[in-house]
């Protein structure tokens, strides 16, 4: 019985590897987006001035405090009823974007602060000027703390590009979906979906594990 | 609104479901994880990779569509807190295991050498001083459940993301329905925020004692 599905599922592969492309599309932008926007952000909201900190926080707060599904809802149904209408395409970037923002946002400050304050003491004491000692002095040791976070953070955005599909966006798991109408053999076909997700996500998990030893400690067993 | 406090209610005991759920699964896969043989490590490291890098949503559709045609059926409320609880077990494995690590390896030698099987090794030693570094990320992993619970409103489960979405379909009402959704999840966020933050000063309090 499977091997017909099988075959059902081999001649709509093609279909799987569009969706791929748009969950791929999808994902680069909104992640090349979210890390300038988080770097951004999480650089300004390291100087501590106070109106700018508390309005920074809030948003976080807000993003992080609610799930993405609720987010791209509002994104998707309330914009046009303000009069600002989007694709599903651009609806589903600009929700990505301002969600990986804020996380990335807080992943950069986080860093940014753990620097100690003599090396920003030594570096105004050099002439530097704020920029030159945030390029120069500070992100590039804080790059160090920053990284693995970063890394996980990119495999989790990615998963989540999943929920644009509930928008109408034909990526992979929509693909999913609506195969599964088709050949109702949910096993089979979420399992392709999932395999598919996986060959992007599992290197970068692999990365972050990597990249997560090398800054601790050896291995041990119970 | 009393749509949306039902919703509450069944997010809440959902979630709390999927969390127990969630941490024996947590607790058991990291254990074997852990254990130096590869034939009882290697499912665990497998699940749990595997979890990480699949969207839940995908994982959702594949045990909502898929059980099904394996002669399993669940409601829709089943399968939804069996897929939470798959997939945040997993990451509160990994949390557990940063847990263990922290911990010296003297007391893990301390307590092999005093004679101490594994489930008293786990029970006495490690699980207790494990559980309490991690109570701050398990509490984060908690506010993760709760917000992943949230995609239940697609396989039509009713809880609060559900009660929005009737309340934009049927009444035309998206602005009232997802900012009320939105604001019933921030407070379950502040609330487990606040708890894991006094948390985070106990053990700094604990750490200048000692």
């Amino acid at each position: 019985m499977w091997g017909t599905y099988l075959e059902n599922l081999i001649e709509s592969l093609p279909f799987f590897l569009k969706g791929l492309w748009v969950t791929v599309q999808v994902s680069a932008l909104s992640l090349i987006i979210s890390t300038l926007g988080g770097f951004l952000l999480g650089i300004i909201r390291s100087t501590r001035i106070r109106t700018v900190n508390i309005a920074l926080a809030a948003y976080v707060d807000v993003i992080r405090g609610t799930p993405f599904l609720v987010q791209i809802f509002i994104v998707f149904f309330i914009l046009p009823e303000w009069g600002i209408q989007l694709e599903a395409f651009t609806s589903a970037v600009l929700s990505l974007s301002i969600y990986g923002t804020a996380y990335i946002c807080e992943i950069v400050y986080g860093g940014v602060v753990s620097i100690p304050k003599g090396q920003t003491e030594a570096a105004i004491s050099g002439g530097l000027t704020w920029p030159q000692q945030m390029r120069y002095v500070i992100v590039p040791q804080a790059l160090r703390p920053i990284l693995p976070p970063l890394v996980g953070q990119y495999v989790l955005l990615i998963k989540d590009t999943a929920v644009v599909s509930v928008i109408g966006l034909t990526d992979v798991t929509r693909v999913g979906w609506f195969t599964v109408q088709r050949i109702p053999e949910g096993i089979l076909v979420f399992g392709l979906v999932g395999l598919l997700y996986f060959f992007i996500c599992y290197p970068l998990v692999w990365l972050s594990n990597r990249l997560e030893t090398r800054l601790t400690t050896e291995k041990s067993t119970l | 609104m009393p749509l949306f406090l039902r919703g509450l209610g069944n997010t809440a005991w959902i979630c709390l479901i999927a969390l127990i759920g969630a941490l024996l699964l947590g607790i058991i896969s990291c254990v074997m994880r852990l254990s130096g043989r590869r034939p009882i490590s290697f499912p665990a490291t497998a699940y749990i990779e595997m979890i990480r890098s699949t969207p839940l949503l995908a994982q959702l559709y594949f045990f909502y569509f898929g059980l099904p045609g394996l002669g399993l059926s669940l409601s829709e409320t089943q399968t939804g807190i069996m897929a939470l609880s798959l997939n945040s077990g997993a990451y509160i494995a990994e949390i557990i295991r940063a847990g263990i690590m922290s911990i010296p390896k003297g007391q893990l030698e301390a307590a092999t050498a005093s004679g101490l099987s594994l489930y008293q090794r786990l029970r006495y030693i490690i699980l207790p001083q494990a559980i309490g570094v991690t109570i701050p990320a398990l509490l984060g992993q908690m506010i993760v459940l709760v917000k992943d619970s949230a995609l239940l409103a697609l396989i039509s489960v009713f809880e609060l993301t559900r009660a929005g979405q009737l309340m934009a379909s049927e009444r035309f009402m998206p602005a009232e329905g997802f900012f009320t959704t939105a604001a019933f999840y921030l407070l379950i966020y502040f609330v487990l925020k606040l708890l894991s933050q006094q948390w985070q000063k106990r053990l700094i309090f604990q750490q200048d004692r000692g």
